[in-house]
């Protein structure tokens, strides 16, 4: 089976994850896309969720404007804890009920969400 | 963050320094007596941002960046980050080039696995075992200076293929040197898998079921030693569609199986070398490259350490929007916080290295 991305909105994710979890697939990564990438703030920022099974890799897609919060997918997917905290630690996204959430101290940052400077900061989340 | 620490337990910083680890990790051991109650990693001590290069590096130039994420698995890096940016330009590299891309791997992933059975053996004190393999390993170090003109960062793959050929002369001298190499590593790695001692600290000891091994995310031979037959080789990257190999899988899911299945990999890769040896083609080493990508790919490909993911994103200008990079310790820091819990301390080290972390690679 082919790569494929799927595009899903903030309140379909839970329900998505699951499924692919109840389906045998495994968490390959999480990752946040800044858009306009560089230096410019952001106005737009984008979540992956990749998922795997038998070598075929789907991707969920979904959309977030700044400042906009996130639910975690922990608790369907024990493995998510340390990308979540990572996008949050560098991009300064809100990502609410992390099952092992390091509050901001995962990365040892300079500045807060170093990839996203005008995002959120870390700092004043906690 | 909370934990399970309560007044009566004791919290060890293991690391970032500490005589084992290899790179700078970081673990607050909550212990109840002797036994680990809680683990809590701290990352982020070689944190570089090289992501965000991209911002800086036009997008050639950012494999010197990739193959520099770690020097353990420098080639690999830049293989991953050259095919993604190969796949979003649709550029076919030539089938030479295909199979030196092989070659250079299997060599990273030998010396790779050489250099974590030293640091194992020296974790639990068999330093006359670390020194054989590190002996042997300084070999194939030589091969890859002689193939490359670099021991450890190899500067060979970019976008479009390779930048140095190998002869067919120096191909089979390299043949021989490595039967030599193979016939010590043999005699080097009989001894691990069959010594008392190594099996008294390995056997059962932080074991990793299946079923935690897939609801965790664990890869590579962490995963395959819990008895999941998974290789990102099998995705036919680069030449290995025309080669052929077992995955090496053990079932008990401790850091005995893990042992054993890198030791088997490292027999598989001098098989795989032979084979690329003997197939590669004639030909062009590298293809022109005209224009810059734009799109996004995702290419996941096999590190010694298991799966690491590459994701590139171009907008057709000559810097990237977005280049990130899943290694496969990041995604075994969680089960590996997992095994932890409930084994003894002086079993943490063993455990942690048969795990085989690259804190490079992890923190990026």
């Amino acid at each position: 089976m082919a790569d494929e991305i799927i595009r899903i909105t903030k309140d379909e994710l839970p329900a998505k994850v699951s499924s692919f979890m109840a389906s045998g697939y495994r968490l390959v990564q999480i990752c946040c896309v800044k858009d306009p990438a560089g230096k410019e703030p952001a106005q737009r920022l984008e979540m992956n969720y990749s998922f795997d099974r038998d070598y075929s890799l789907s991707t969920l897609k979904l959309d977030l404007s700044v400042g906009e919060q996130i639910d975690s997918i922990t608790p369907v997917c024990a493995a998510a804890y340390l990308y979540e905290n990572e996008i949050h630690d560098l991009f300064g996204i809100r990502i609410d009920g992390i099952s092992v959430d390091f509050k901001g101290t995962l990365y040892k940052v300079a500045i807060p969400a170093p990839f996203n400077p005008a995002g959120e900061s870390s700092k004043e989340r906690y | 963050m909370e934990t399970a620490a309560t007044p009566k337990h004791t919290v060890i910083p293991f690391g970032p320094q500490h005589p084992v680890f290899p790179e700078p990790l970081h673990l607050d051991l909550v212990m109840d007596d002797e036994t680990v109650v809680d683990v809590i990693p701290s990352i982020g001590y070689i944190h570089r941002g090289l992501e965000l290069l991209v911002e800086k590096r036009e997008f050639p130039e950012m494999v010197y960046v990739a193959e520099r994420i770690c020097g353990i698995c420098s080639f690999i890096h830049a293989l991953g980050y050259s095919q993604a940016v190969e796949e979003i330009m649709k550029i076919d590299v030539p089938p030479r080039a295909k199979y030196l891309r092989v070659i250079w791997s299997e060599l990273s992933r030998i010396h790779s696995h050489l250099l974590w059975l030293g640091l194992a053996a020296d974790a639990f004190g068999f330093e006359n075992l670390f020194m054989q393999s590190w002996r042997a390993r300084e070999l194939v170090l030589d091969i890859i200076e002689e193939t490359t003109g670099g021991r450890v960062i190899f500067g060979t793959c970019k976008v479009g293929g390779v930048r140095r050929d190998i002869d067919a002369d120096t191909l089979n001298r390299i043949i021989g040197v490595l039967d030599g190499i193979e016939r010590d590593v043999r005699g080097i790695c009989e001894v691990f898998i069959k010594d008392s001692s190594v099996k008294h600290r390995f056997c059962g000891v932080g074991v990793l079921s299946k079923e935690d091994a897939m609801t965790l995310g664990a890869v590579g031979p962490m995963l395959r030693a819990s008895g999941v037959a998974y290789d990102m080789r099998m995705k036919e990257y680069a030449a290995y569609g025309d080669l052929s190999f077992e995955i090496p899988v053990e079932t008990s899911g401790d850091c005995y199986a893990r042992c054993a299945v890198r030791i088997r990999e490292i027999y598989e890769s001098f098989s795989l070398i032979r084979q690329a040896a003997q197939k590669i083609p004639g030909g062009e080493i590298s293809i022109k490259v005209l224009g810059a990508p734009e799109g996004e790919s995702f290419m996941r490909l096999e590190q010694p350490r298991g799966e690491v993911v590459y994701y590139i994103k171009g907008n057709g200008t000559k810097y990237l929007s977005r280049f990130r990079v899943r290694t496969p310790t990041f995604a075994n820091i969680p089960p590996m916080l997992h095994v932890l819990k409930g084994q003894e301390l002086a079993d943490v080290p063993n455990i942690v290295l048969t795990i085989d972390p690259c804190i490079s690679c992890t923190e990026r």
